[in-house]
């Protein structure tokens, strides 16, 4: 069933339910008042505070530390180094190893006798205020002897350079997916073979250059290890794995650690990580017995958590002169930075299933060499995996309608999945479980003007302006809601993918719900209230949802991932059900019925076919009491559910991104952006609209932005806001936004993720005009981020123009032009 | 340690501070101002701006001694006899915040732009509004809820 939103207007939901409505959010009255709980925000007596001296090279050995000018700094209370915690510091987990034979380095905390990017963290300041922390850390004298850095993604795959020389190499990992062996599809290599000779084999190589996720609050930890329990507040996305893994590493009981992840000012993937300095912090605060804190600048977070993307994409694409996909064949090299961080192994994994997108391709094969280098450590950001196979498969296929010279959605429509074929199982072996792209484009065309604007560009193309448009297509699906538990153990990920949820009936008839899924920013507590408010038949302002705290929510798998809705509410509904299960003979004893007569419509508990009822509340309060309960029922409503589910969830959407490009200047504006998602049912389309523009706007950043550019030593050159572009509110447009609904069969509310939809979606659109603006011209790819530098000297290049030398000799450390056979690849717009 | 005197969110306040002391640190460490957030090292992000004497500054760009006689306005002074600010009202209506961390500043800032300019245009603020960075919503929502205390008269 797929609805468009005029049709859902005609058929008005219910108003009595909560689901659907655009409720207010419970969690804006704190925030807007700045009444927040910012993990900086907290102060203990006796606090102690941390500096970190970082290593400003990217490979070295360190040969000396002089500490002595540092600990007679005011108010320093101690100096450690790598070496004075090395038999205790332990080293930070990688969950994911993708191979039995997966290479991966030690990762200590504090480095010990080497450093292996820039930014690692080298001796720690423990001081009591912040300023004389970090007074201090200035007052270390380290001496290095600096060594050879692997920085060069392609060059490090080669092993010219070792980033960790005692491992003899720098490839981590190899890992594929071929159709023919899973038996999913046939041989890749035949396909493009036999299209050679009669067909269309379109090659690219595309650049995910490396970005930083920036969330807006630094990272900050506060340790008490007051008396037996060890609290630690962190600005983290996974309080609960956190507290698992510091229990893991440092031998702790996991009993006696409780993680606090207060209100955290956003993730992105950038907070689903175990850091060296929350492992520090707790390291220090058991040393010296008191409160340590530790917030990171802004500085320090753009150059030592974690960073994503980065991969060379190597793509063939055949297909029969039709337009009829036959094969499709990915080799990917993915840079790790220098350590094989908590997930970062596994996120070009979670690519491998989704280069063949919407569409029914007979064959397909997935390669990817991971490789370790001496930059930032890479792991998740927003889509992780995800938007680097949209991306290719949505450039290629703008390739492909290019080569045959027909509208982008004609080979689209001809690959695509018809919505009468659903549920369908794809060459990498999903089963998406529903779907109509052809409703969602439709929808997406109308809105977007299509037709007008495709008759605007021919007109200024025929005309030669000077600015021309270009118009972009992606037609997206992902798979999100992590993850089915079965399926991450055959991927040989370290935990599974389940959620819990616990539901209390409080005696007034109110209700506390209790979820592992830990907010930081995405509405849990409004979205989770409306969903139990209909499900219980209680008022939304009744339901109070608590999270983000290991002892009052003590089991959970967090978020990332778009899961929290499709598997930590899932389980929400399945322990409110279990409240009602366990309500039923209650009533039915109060009420003198048999319980097979009992119903329970809109918060009441009714006999069939009486008027006899009672309301929920009354059931709880009756249960506190537990003066008059049937024989052998316990006096508690209160359920637990932990919900695995069986399969991911399949969002699509068809986005459109209308590019002006002036030809002289390379300078791109934006002009319009319309898209049509169906994320199946929707909880509250408020929430829902936010997300999606602000993962739109995250992906178009990757297109026409950001990037965390290194130079030849291994330093970070976009080290702060001044460098590293996010964009502003001026940068920005308004998007023209709607839906489709085709409801997820795997899930009791129909529901599918939405948290990274629109970065997912929105960078092939982006670059897919900017170049359609200019194709014209010769121009056929243009190196994400598409600055005018890179635009014009496209344009340039396609015009055999000779001025493109000078260009690129003036900024040689911004790129990295060459293709994987060390060729200069002239199609880039690198310089 | 240099003394300075200075009203904050409606109380006056008296203390030592050193002179390298940022006004932002001096609102969250001496006076426990913590709805005032800092975001980032170089005055690029906006979280941490208020009202000095009337008029919004970036309080990471300005020494608590400069504050010296002035007063200041913070997000948790804007709210008036318990009744929030149109502005506030209009971010909570219009879904103008997601993690929140901006949002102090992004609201500090709304209201002196519509101070200053009581019916924008959309574009108009969307400039006022570059010096204030959010990763969450895409600034969409931030705008419509400019727009919407512009409406409700939000100026005042």
């Amino acid at each position: 069933m797929t609805l468009t939103e005029d049709e859902m207007t005609q058929t008005a939901p219910d108003s009595t339910l909560e689901i659907g409505k655009d409720r207010r959010r419970k969690e804006d009255q704190r925030l807007i008042t700045g009444r927040t709980r910012w993990t900086d925000n907290l102060t203990l007596p006796g606090m102690l505070h941390l500096a970190m001296v970082r290593s400003p090279f990217a490979h070295a050995t360190i040969t000396n530390i002089d500490k002595s000018a540092a600990e007679a700094s005011p108010n320093v209370v101690r100096v450690i180094t790598g070496a004075d915690v090395a038999d205790e510091q332990g080293g930070l987990p990688n969950a994911w190893p993708i191979t039995p034979d997966q290479v991966t380095p030690n990762h200590p905390p504090i480095a010990v006798d080497r450093v292996v990017f820039a930014g690692e963290i080298v001796a720690v300041i423990v001081a009591r205020s912040a300023a004389e922390a970090r007074d201090a850390a200035e007052l270390v004298d380290i001496d290095y002897d600096e060594l050879p850095a692997a920085l060069d993604l392609k060059e490090a795959a080669e092993d010219k350079v070792l980033a960790h020389p005692e491992l003899g190499t720098n490839k981590s990992a190899f890992w594929r997916f071929d159709s023919e062996e899973a038996g999913t599809g046939g041989n890749v290599d035949q396909a493009i073979a036999k299209a050679r000779t009669d067909g269309i084999v379109i090659e690219r190589e595309y650049r995910q250059q490396r970005l930083i996720p920036a969330f807006m609050e630094p990272r900050s930890t506060v340790v008490d290890p007051t008396g037996e329990q060890i609290t630690m507040w962190s600005s983290t996305q996974i309080p609960h794995i956190l507290k698992f893994l510091l229990a893991a590493v440092t031998g702790v009981s996991e009993s006696k650690i409780r993680v606090i992840a207060p209100d955290v000012g956003g993730g992105f993937g950038g907070k689903l990580q175990t850091t060296p300095e929350e492992f520090i912090t707790f390291l220090v605060a058991r040393q010296v017995g008191k409160p340590v804190k530790y917030t990171e600048t802004r500085s320090e977070s753009l150059m030592a958590a974690h960073h994503g993307r980065d991969q060379w994409q190597k793509l063939t694409l055949s297909a029969e002169k039709d337009g009829t996909v036959t094969g499709f064949k990915v080799e990917l090299l993915a840079d790790l930075g220098s350590h094989v961080s908590l997930v970062g192994g596994g996120v070009p994994v979670l690519g491998a299933f989704m280069f063949n997108a919407i569409y029914k391709f007979p064959a397909y094969q997935f390669n990817c060499q991971t490789v370790l280098t001496n930059k930032t450590w890479t792991d998740a950001y927003r889509g992780a995996g995800r938007p680097e196979a949209t991306y290719a498969i949505e450039r290629i296929m703008d390739e492909l309608a290019a080569e045959l010279g027909v509208d982008p959605f004609e080979v689209r429509e001809k690959n695509w999945i018809k919505h009468e074929e659903f549920p369908f199982t794809t060459v990498a072996g999903l089963e998406y479980d529903s779907g109509n792209y052809e409703a969602a484009t439709a929808r997406a065309k109308e809105l977007f003007g299509y037709d007008e604007l495709r008759a605007e560009q021919k007109r200024r193309r025929d005309a030669g302006d000077q600015v021309q448009l270009g118009i972009g297509v992606s037609t997206f699906t992902e798979m999100c809601g992590l993850a089915p538990s079965r399926v991450l153990g055959s991927l040989d990920y370290g935990a599974g993918g389940w959620e819990h949820a616990s539901v209390r009936m409080l005696p007034t008839g109110k209700v506390e719900v209790l979820t592992g899924a830990s907010a930081h920013g995405q509405g849990h507590e409004t979205a989770f209230s409306q969903i139990v408010a209909d499900r219980l038949g209680v008022a939304f302002e009744d339901v109070e949802v608590l999270h983000g705290d290991t002892m009052v929510s003590h089991k959970g798998l967090d978020t990332y991932g778009s899961r929290s809705l499709v598997v930590g509410g899932e389980a929400i509904v399945k322990a409110a059900d279990k409240v009602i299960e366990k309500a039923k003979p209650i009533a039915a004893h109060l009420l003198e019925a048999s319980v097979d007569d009992i119903e329970f419509n809109a918060g009441r508990f009714s006999v069939k076919g009486t008027d006899q009822g009672l309301a929920m509340a009354e059931i709880a309060l009756a249960t506190f009491a537990a003066h008059n309960l049937p024989d052998g029922v316990e006096p508690s409503l209160d359920s637990d559910a932990t919900f695995d589910p069986v399969n991911f969830n399949y969002p699509h959407g068809t986005h459109l991104c209308a590019m002006e490009v002036d030809t002289e200047t390379g300078e791109v504006t934006m002009r319009k952006y319309a898209a049509c998602d169906d994320i199946g049912n929707i909880i509250n389309p408020l929430i829902v609209s936010g997300q999606l523009h602000g993962g739109l706007v995250q992906g178009i950043a990757q297109a026409l932005w950001e990037e965390a550019v290194y130079d030849d030593s291994g330093t970070l050159v976009t080290g702060s806001f001044v460098d590293y572009l996010l964009p502003t509110a001026a940068d920005t447009i308004s998007f023209d936004l709607d839906h489709t609904t085709s409801p997820a069969t795997t899930n009791t509310l129909g529901t599918k993720g939405v948290g990274e939809a629109g970065t997912i979606a929105s960078t092939p659109a982006v670059v897919n005009a900017v170049v359609d603006a200019v194709r014209h011209l010769g121009v056929t790819d243009v190196r994400m981020p598409c600055t005018p530098e890179r635009v014009w000297k496209a344009i340039n290049d396609a015009r055999g123009g000779a001025q493109a030398e000078t260009v690129g000799a003036a900024a040689p450390h911004f790129d990295e032009s060459t293709g994987m056979d060390g060729t200069v690849d002239r199609t880039s717009g690198g310089n | 340690m240099t003394r300075i005197n200075l009203t904050v969110d409606g109380s006056k306040v008296s203390d030592d501070v050193e002179p390298r002391m940022l006004l932002v640190q001096y609102l969250r460490e001496k006076l426990g101002k913590t709805g005032t957030v800092i975001g980032c090292d170089t005055s690029n992000c906006g979280a941490c701006t208020v009202h000095l004497d009337g008029t919004s500054v970036k309080s990471c760009n300005v020494l608590a001694v400069q504050a010296d006689g002035s007063e200041v306005t913070t997000i948790e002074g804007l709210a008036q006899d318990g009744e929030l600010h149109q502005v506030q009202k209009s971010f909570r209506e219009c879904h103008g915040l997601q993690c929140g961390f901006c949002t102090p500043g992004m609201i500090m800032q709304s209201v002196d732009l519509l101070k200053e300019n009581p019916h924008p245009t959309e574009q108009e603020i969307r400039v006022g509004l570059e010096g204030n960075l959010c990763r969450c919503t895409g600034y969409h929502n931030i705008v419509k809820s400019v727009q919407h205390a512009a409406a409700q008269g939000g100026a005042q």
